[in-house]
């Protein structure tokens, strides 16, 4: 495809907020219109990364709310939903939207507001995304991380320590972050002590429930440098599908989705993991950040839990990886968090990250949908 | 607790139109009346509205034509990897409603797991 680059991003703070979806949205919108010096006006594309705005809020229709909000008519514009990974694969349609020059200046916001809901309630809309066969015995997303967990561990001999150490070093990450939900340091003791939710995974091995959005803006790469010094590439994305019913996968322990857009997309960029700098893994549970680092390639299988131990993803180890907090620290507000990941990695490659910031020249991301139901991986190269 | 054989000679539980290698569905094959082996196990606390809690989980696997068939369902106690379990039927495996999910879209009755 025809090279496209970012040239704007932006993110409101995640957790707890008093304003609805549209005041998310409108604000994450905003702020990346005007880190890119542009007008809602000069949009030829406009994408929503969404997954229950009308089960959570009543609301729906939102891409064309916005678009009118952002002064954006008359606009193409679209919402995007792939439950959990309705922000990566809005990445995907908004580099699509360029590449094939359909869209000269596209722009994605994702977002989601979820904190009104009852934990209850929030997880019933979630789990809502599984087949009959398993929504009739109460399976949640949360179970099927337990299931799995015990599986990996079981499997691999890994210690129970290990998830737990993902947990603390997110967290770490977290506290150098102004827009994450927690902005502090857990210990393993507190981990380990935290009540059970499925056995053997407890409270601290779960992302909280989030509100927030994220927005990017997107345009082709011969024309970034007329917005802007400092932008990155999207030198491969790519979107795979695993099974819908989880307990027909071969392995529980390997997700389909992973390792086909991991594939995919290092193939276009014509990149190797060994050459990626930094990561963002879709940590909504901490089992999942081995079976992406070992599903992408940046670890033998069964050898994730190793890393985590060695201190090899940390973010002063050779792959950090959720520099951010990831969302287990910063959020997951389900429609942004593929946004915001993206985010992360735009704001290590063009030496915007604060406090976080590594020496950084690719990046990568990984969103996972469902329990690896739909996944999009977008690898990114600082803009020359 | 029916699975589908596929004209390939596959077999999924549950069904779809269209088998995993592109099979078409030509029997169904009651697993009620098989034994299975815990793949894995857990206990769910924070279980969403119409559910009991705890709720026990397992994906077991059956041998059905000497080929692996999973499935995954709630226990009638906490189980073991490894264990041997049979299927009991249950009529009403959560509250049809107290959910998000419309009450006449899907079936509501089902099998727990029970050790062997």
């Amino acid at each position: 495809m025809d090279s496209v680059a970012i040239i704007g991003a932006s993110m409101t703070e995640f957790g707890k907020r008093e304003g609805w979806l549209r005041d998310l949205l409108v604000e994450a919108g905003l702020a990346c219109l005007e880190d890119a010096g542009v007008e809602g006006h000069d949009l030829d594309h406009l994408y929503v990364s969404n997954m229950a705005s009308g089960e959570f809020e009543g609301q729906t229709g939102v891409m064309n709310m916005l678009a009118h909000d952002l002064g954006a008519l008359p606009v193409y514009t679209q919402r995007v939903d792939q439950t959990s990974s309705s922000g990566g694969s809005g990445v995907y349609a908004a580099c699509q939207s360029i590449a094939s020059g359909a869209s000269e200046l596209t722009m994605l916001v994702g977002g989601e507001k979820m904190t009104h809901r009852s934990t209850e309630e929030s997880t019933d809309v979630i789990a809502s995304i599984t087949h009959p066969v398993e929504y009739k015995h109460g399976v949640t997303l949360p179970s099927f991380a337990g299931l799995t967990a015990r599986y990996y561990l079981d499997k691999y001999d890994a210690p129970r320590e290990s998830l737990a150490k993902v947990a603390v070093k997110n967290h770490r990450n977290g506290v150098d972050n102004p827009h994450a939900q927690f902005q502090k340091e857990v210990d393993l003791e507190t981990v380990l002590g935290s009540p059970i939710v499925a056995d053997p995974l407890r409270l601290y091995d779960f992302c909280p429930i989030t509100d927030g959005s994220a927005a990017l803006l997107f345009c082709p790469e011969e024309v970034a440098s007329e917005y802007t010094d400092d932008y990155v590439v999207v030198s491969g994305v790519a979107g795979a599908t695993d099974t819908h019913v989880v307990h027909e996968r071969l392995d529980p322990s390997v997700m389909g989705g992973v390792v086909e857009s991991g594939r995919q997309a290092f193939q276009m960029a014509g990149l190797e993991p060994d050459e990626i700098d930094v990561a963002e893994l879709h940590d909504m549970f901490t089992i999942l950040e081995f079976l992406q680092s070992e599903g992408l390639g940046f670890f033998e299988q069964g050898e994730g839990w190793k890393a985590i131990e060695e201190g090899r993803t940390d973010r002063d180890g050779e792959l950090p990886v959720n520099t951010s907090g990831g969302l287990k620290s910063k959020g997951h507000p389900l429609g942004a968090s593929g946004v915001a990941q993206v985010y992360e990695i735009y704001k290590q490659l063009i030496g915007d990250a604060g406090p976080r910031q590594v020496e950084a020249e690719t990046g990568l991301t990984c969103n996972v949908g469902g329990f690896g139901n739909c996944v999009s991986t977008t690898i990114m190269e600082a803009g020359r | 607790m029916k699975a589908t054989k596929y004209d390939d000679g596959t077999i999924t539980y549950p069904g779809h139109p269209v088998g995993p290698d592109g099979g078409e569905p030509i029997e169904e094959i009651d697993l009620s009346e098989f034994t299975a082996e815990v793949v894995t196990w857990t206990t769910s606390t924070a279980t969403p509205l119409g559910v009991r809690a705890p709720n026990h989980l397992a994906i077991v696997e059956f041998e059905v034509e000497g080929q692996p068939v999973r499935a995954i369902g709630q226990c009638t106690e906490p189980v073991e990897i490894g264990q041997t379990v049979r299927p009991v039927y249950v009529d009403e495996l959560r509250e049809p409603g107290a959910g998000i999910r419309e009450p006449e879209s899907q079936e509501w009755d089902g099998y727990r797991f029970e050790p062997v």
